[in-house]
């Protein structure tokens, strides 16, 4: 089946981008990214610090992933935008998942100050993948402003609590063009496959993986739901009834 | 010599000495690295010639996992 994922201007042939924190090793990370099957990976900017197992570009570059620098731990659109232009610096690479928290214990986004940051990083030539929340509106201001998806939040990171609004999720599918791709809040298979059934192009996720008990087997449930919830959203389910509705016909019954 | 902050981290550092030297001095790798001093990006392409002066606030910064 070719069903390729269009995001700014690549194909890919993964739906499940994969985060790589949280991961309690690097080969622990390499295992569950290729078990995972993803092509797109996020990586974080932070001191360098010649403590720290070096590595894990390498890893990633074994791997074959195109890498996603983030902007996590930014709370204003100022360091957002300089993170972004040092992570291009850093990554040799223009594509950016953009965070701007508002908030530390539930690591929401801020709206006012991700707009200001989206349009900044869009107007420097940068393929913008904003983290949101699940708000249609914004979501679709962020579209406005040419991010090359929006990615809106199913609940607080590492939260595992899943799609806490699919109302909303399908909503904000209605209302943008671009790719939706749920970020943040997944904790398990059957969240990943229903964010896909709600229509979202893809998924990212890392705590739900990285922190498993067993992150390849959790990587390749995330695989197989992620690419299950696709053929489901596109298979035309049956309508939802509440009565039965007998799938073996009457007619012919045996009389006693 | 001058003092430059180097992650906060106080280092002494020739008068005139460029980032570039610097990150030799550090044995920094050149792959996966990027500069910012007193919060102003420097690019990879300027390292060789972005001179530092005493008290500059040099941040150095890799990848690291994150979601």
């Amino acid at each position: 089946m070719d069903d390729r994922f269009d995001l700014g201007g690549v194909a890919f042939g993964s739906r499940l981008i994969l985060g790589t924190g949280g991961a309690s090793s690097l080969q622990s990370l390499e295992q569950a990214l290729l078990a995972g099957g993803a092509e797109l990976v996020t990586v974080a900017l932070r001191r360098i610090d010649p403590d720290a197992p070096a590595g894990l570009l390498e890893v990633l570059e074994r791997c074959g992933v195109r890498l996603l620098p983030n902007t996590a731990g930014c709370y204003t659109a100022a360091d957002a935008v300089r993170t972004a232009h040092l992570a291009r610096d850093a990554f040799e690479t223009d594509w950016i998942k953009l965070e701007v928290i508002g908030d530390d214990r539930t690591l929401l986004p801020d709206a006012v100050e991700l707009l200001r940051a989206a349009e900044r990083l869009v107007g420097d030539g940068f393929t913008v993948l904003p983290y949101t929340t699940d708000d249609p509106v914004l979501a679709r201001r962020l579209a406005d402003l040419g991010c090359a998806a929006v990615m809106p939040a199913g609940a607080p990171i590492g939260s595992g609590l899943g799609v806490s609004n699919p109302h909303h999720i399908r909503l904000i599918r209605e209302a943008v063009r671009c790719p939706v791709i749920l970020d943040a809040g997944i904790g398990t298979a059957s969240d990943a496959a229903l964010a896909m059934e709600l229509g979202c192009d893809a998924v990212l996720l890392a705590s739900a993986v990285t922190r498993a008990a067993d992150p390849v087997a959790m990587a390749t449930a995330m695989r197989h739901a992620v690419i299950a919830g696709r053929l489901a959203a596109q298979a035309g389910r049956i309508p939802l009834r509440h009565h039965a509705l007998a799938s073996t016909k009457p007619e012919g019954l045996a009389s006693w | 010599m001058i003092t430059v902050l180097v992650n906060d981290v106080p280092r002494p550092a020739e008068r005139d000495e460029t980032v570039a030297e610097l990150l030799a001095v550090l044995e920094v790798p050149r792959r996966g690295v990027a500069v910012a001093v007193n919060g102003e990006v420097v690019r990879r392409a300027d390292w060789p010639a972005h001179r530092l002066t005493d008290g500059d606030r040099v941040e150095v910064l890799t990848a690291a996992q994150g979601g």
